[in-house]
Formats: structure tokens, C-alpha cells, sequence
């Protein structure tokens, strides 16, 4: 089966990507690691008034963990935080194979990574940004 | 292809049937037909619960299932085929040994010697037993290379230690230990060698009289046999003393509304209904295997990690890990590539049918001496060709240009 995803969105992501490098004045911080991969990263948000005006990431990983983190950040970044919390839920619902092109849509780039639903062992992998933003909001809250 | 190639190739049905370039042995080897056959064999024609039953069926159960018991005992030269314990694979056989002989001999300022290469699996159930127990975790680091020297060892031990648990050949480096030596060692401190078989066993003839182990681990599924059946070679002496792992059917003598006396060895370790359509599978693969040879095995897989690491060391960006000597690697070659994650290698490769490991290897603690936490493994077995070899590595080179490098 092909691997639709490794495009030039997704390589790109990869070599060069925006939001990753350290960052000072995060009020969230939160390791995420995904053991069967080796992926390990820190996400870092500064969210002001419920709204998240900066982020960044570190960490090492594959492709798709660290493009995944990256095209999260693109998205969630100037959104309040319940928005981000919506679509991070479509993007896990996207991963499991079960949403509609409108909502598809709304994730901008990420989007690419709805065939990786077909490959249960590189799941976790796109997921591991988004399970730590969630978490990190869920712990706060 | 070579005639020799097409006809090893031809006694594996799977290579007919699919067209994956399946280089992933060292996780589980393909199977040929006369195994498959073995096993359907044995459940159309012999199959009754063995040991129990008091008719003609049960007992011709019984014998093909004692029969391959006396297949692998002569395989590793054991003494008897009493000393060999049926189990589901390497993992079960070393969880074994540790519950029963560890958890019982075992106490408090003992000291158990573990080598920084083993797979998990020889690995956790010490960690357990320390746990339990109060005894010592020590760990023996081999160079960055994998070698793990007898004087390593020497330096390792004391009088305090009495088990060492080490890997005869190495599922990352594939580089095969000095087990006899390591076994002198520890014998001179007066403790044990319990040595995990599985990558060796289908790779070299293993003669445990000659390395004088303790115990031998090994999965049949590793060495061209079925899933679920697997083995462990003990010293008799270790075995008569060690209580059950497991309890349950057929394996007592008389049982009393409180107590029970427990049958012989090797029956007292293998409780409940066993695998003895595994145990006939295993049987004929080890038959087709001497049918083989292990000049041959040796001298195609050889043949394979010497043109694979040539092919590799053509390449600036692709890094081989372990023995610079092909002759070292068993058939496993481990490498990395620069800036691309070996999860996205095996990904990539598999968009050209092209089948390997990447991650861990199961060997964290490993991976992490090593200073990195993930590596992608080529594993051969003899039935794989020059030409499967040539396409891996050629894929491997394009990797890093798909991902934009």
C-alpha cells in the first residue's frame, strides 16, 4: 500500500519545520512520548485570556510525529483553547477513520495524515502531539 | 537467481504465494512446506490429548510428541530429551527459569549479572526477581561494537554473583558470544549461566554440552517452525530441584484435597494440554534444517550480511551497527540513516514491498548505550538472495532524497 503521506507537506514539515525550537514564557508545558516509536516531545504553549498565543515544540522523533506537532501548532496557534480542544478531537476522529470532508477541511494541512488510519502501527505517532496538548488542558482544568 | 536459491526458495509456499521482499527474519522466520505439512500431518492422522489417553490414538500422540522432544535434544546435544521443557517460545522458557529457579534460589545480596545487549525477554524477568527477591541487577556493558569479552566478564563477576543472563547471538549486533567462556566464569564463582538460543539456534549448530550452559532458551518460530512452540534445554540437576512454574493437568503424581506430589521431569513444567502439533512442526523443521545443513545456512547468510554491509558502506549517510566483520552478524544487519527516523524507513520501504524491522529491537537499555532510541534491522535467512539484498539497499539509498534531503 502506498504511503500517501510522505508528500512534500509532510517532508517539509519535517526538515524545516516552524514551531520547533525552545520557548520562553509558556505558562504549558508537557512531555509527550511514544514508546514503540521512540518519539519524545515537549510541547509548549503560552495561552493567555483561554487563548493560545504562542507555541513551539523539541524533541526527535519520525517524520510523522514531529510534521504531525508542527502542522498542529500551525493550526491551534491564535485559537481559543476550546477550539483547539474541538480539533484536536477531529483529528483523533480522523485518525480512527470516521469524519466528514467538511471537517477534514478544518484541519488545514493535517488533513494529510487521515491515511495513516490504515496503518495502525504508525498511529500513535501522528497522535502524539495532539494527546499531549489534550492532556496538558485536561490536567489544567 | 541461483538454482541453489530457486531451490530452497521453492520449499517455502509463502514466497509463491506473496511478493514481499521479507527481510525480517531475526523476528520470525518464513516456513517451509514440509512443516506445514508436518503439522497437518499430525492432526489428520495421530492427534488425541498425549500423555492422558489409554488408547491407540493418545499414545501415537504421545510418542510424536516425545518424539520431537528427543528431535531437539539431539538437535543441542543435550543428554537425554529429559532435559529439554516444551514452552511457547524463548520468552515463556526464561520466565520459567526465573520463576522457578530464580524466585527460589535467590536472596537478598546475590548478585544477578545481566548483559546491556539482551532482548527484553532476558531481561525483565531478572528485573522481577531482583524485585522480589533483594538481590543485585548488574549490568555488563559490551563495547560500541557489541563485543562482550571474557575478561568484561571476569571483571563483572564476584563472589556474590550467582546468575548471569546473556544472549548467544545478539538480536541488534548479531554478533555471537563466548558462551563457553562466560560459562567457565561463572561456574568458577559457583553460579549459573542462563543463555537465551533464540537468534543462534537458526543460524549455528548450538552444542549445549560444549558451552556447558545451565539453561538454553529458544522459540521455534524463529528457526523455520510454527508459532507457539518453543523450547528450554536445563541441567538436569537445576531441573530435579526447581518446583513447577505452572500448575494444573498432567503434570503431578497424586493429588490430595490439599497437597500434590508433582510428576517427573521435564513433564512437571509443562502443564495443561500441550502443543504437540508445534512440537511435530518443530521436529520437521529442524529435520529440514540438517536436510540444509549449516555449512549452507552459514555460507548463504554470510554470503547476504557481506554484500548487504559492502552495498551499505557505499553510502556516506547509512551507518551499520556492530562488528565491522560480516562473519559477526549472523545475518543481522542494523543500520541507520542520517536524519531519517527508521519507523519512516520501514514505512517507505514497504511502499516497495520490502519488509524490515525498525524501533527498539526490544532491546531499549541497548539502544539507549548506544546512544539513540531507534534503529532499523535487515535480517536474512538462508532462503533470501543477492538480488533481495541489491533492491534493499538500493531502496535504502533513495530514501533520503523521498524525504527531501
Amino acid at each position: 500500500m502506498a504511503n500517501t503521506f510522505y508528500n512534500e507537506i509532510l517532508t517539509e514539515h519535517n526538515m524545516h519545520p516552524i514551531h520547533k525550537h525552545p520557548m520562553e514564557g509558556a505558562n504549558f508545558v508537557l512531555q509527550g512520548v511514544n514508546p514503540t516509536c521512540g518519539d519524545d516531545i515537549t510541547l509548549s504553549l503560552k495561552v493567555e485570556n483561554d487563548v493560545i498565543v504562542d507555541g513551539a515544540y523539541e524533541g526527535d522523533g519520525c517524520a510523522i510525529s514531529q510534521a504531525s506537532a508542527d502542522m498542529m501548532l500551525d493550526l491551534i496557534i491564535g485559537k481559543s483553547k476550546d477550539e483547539a480542544l474541538r480539533l484536536s478531537e477531529i483529528f483523533l476522529r480522523m485518525i480512527k477513520g470516521k469524519i466528514t470532508d467538511e471537517e477534514k477541511e478544518e484541519l488545514e494541512e493535517a488533513g494529510i495524515l487521515e491515511d495513516i488510519s490504515h496503518m495502525p502501527a504508525r498511529v500513535k505517532c501522528a497522535v502524539l502531539g495532539w494527546h499531549t496538548m489534550d492532556e496538558m488542558f485536561k490536567k489544567k482544568a | 537467481m541461483t538454482e541453489e536459491d530457486k531451490r530452497i526458495r521453492a520449499d517455502f509456499p509463502i514466497f509463491e504465494n506473496d511478493n514481499t521482499i521479507y527481510i525480517d527474519t531475526a523476528a520470525t522466520s518464513q516456513k517451509p512446506l514440509s512443516v506445514l505439512d508436518a503439522v497437518r500431518d499430525y492432526y489428520e492422522n495421530a492427534n488425541a490429548n498425549p500423555l492422558r489417553g489409554l488408547y491407540d490414538l493418545s499414545m501415537r500422540a504421545t510418542e510424536c510428541y516425545e518424539t520431537a522432544r528427543s528431535t531437539v535434544a539431539e538437535f543441542v546435544n543435550a543428554p537425554a530429551a529429559e532435559n529439554i521443557v516444551f514452552t511457547r517460545n524463548a520468552s515463556e522458557s526464561l520466565n520459567l527459569v526465573a520463576y522457578s529457579y530464580g524466585m527460589n534460589s535467590l536472596k537478598e545480596g546475590d548478585e544477578v549479572l545481566v548483559s546491556i545487549m539482551e532482548h527484553h525477554s532476558n531481561l525483565l524477568p531478572w528485573q522481577l526477581v531482583c524485585r522480589a527477591t533483594g538481590a543485585v541487577l548488574k549490568f555488563v556493558e559490551c563495547d560500541k561494537e557489541g563485543h562482550l569479552t571474557p575478561e568484561m566478564v571476569e571483571a563483572a563477576v564476584n563472589d556474590r554473583t550467582k546468575l548471569l543472563a546473556v544472549t548467544y547471538v545478539s538480536n541488534v549486533f548479531g554478533c555471537r558470544n563466548d558462551i563457553k567462556s562466560f560459562a567457565e566464569i561463572i561456574h568458577n564463582k559457583g553460579g549459573i549461566i542462563v543463555c537465551d538460543g533464540a537468534q543462534a539456534l537458526p543460524h549455528i549448530p548450538v552444542d549445549v554440552q560444549e558451552l556447558n550452559v545451565d539453561f538454553l532458551a529458544f522459540s521455534g518460530h524463529k528457526m523455520l517452525a510454527p508459532m507457539g512452540i518453543g523450547g528450554l534445554y536445563g541441567r538436569q540437576s537445576l531441573l530435579e530441584e526447581m518446583p513447577p512454574f505452572m500448575y494444573g493437568g498432567e503434570m503431578i503424581e497424586i493429588v490430595t484435597r490439599e497437597s500434590a506430589t508433582y510428576a517427573e521431569v521435564p513433564h512437571k513444567f509443562e502443564a495443561g494440554t500441550v502443543n504437540a502439533g508445534g512440537a511435530v512442526g518443530l521436529k520437521a523443521a529442524i529435520e529440514y534444517m540438517n536436510g540444509i545443513g549449516f555449512e549452507t545456512i552459514e555460507r548463504r547468510e554470510n554470503a547476504l550480511s557481506k554484500l548487504c554491509m559492502e552495498l551499505m558502506a557505499e553510502d556516506e549517510h547509512i551507518h551499520v551497527i556492530g562488528d565491522k566483520d560480516y562473519v559477526n552478524h549472523h545475518g543481522i544487519v542494523t543500520f541507520t540513516l542520517d536524519d531519517v527516523h527508521p519507523h519512516d524507513i520501514a514505512a517507505i520501504l514497504n511502499d516497495e514491498n520490502i519488509a524490515i524491522r525498525a524501533g527498539h529491537h526490544c532491546a531499549q537499555p541497548l539502544l539507549k548505550y548506544l546512544g539513540t532510541n531507534s534503529t532499523a534491522r535487515a535480517s536474512f535467512g538462508f532462503y533470501n538472495t543477492e538480488d533481495e539484498v541489491r533492491q534493499l539497499v538500493a531502496a535504502v539509498r533513495r530514501i533520503r532524497g523521498k524525504m527531501g534531503y
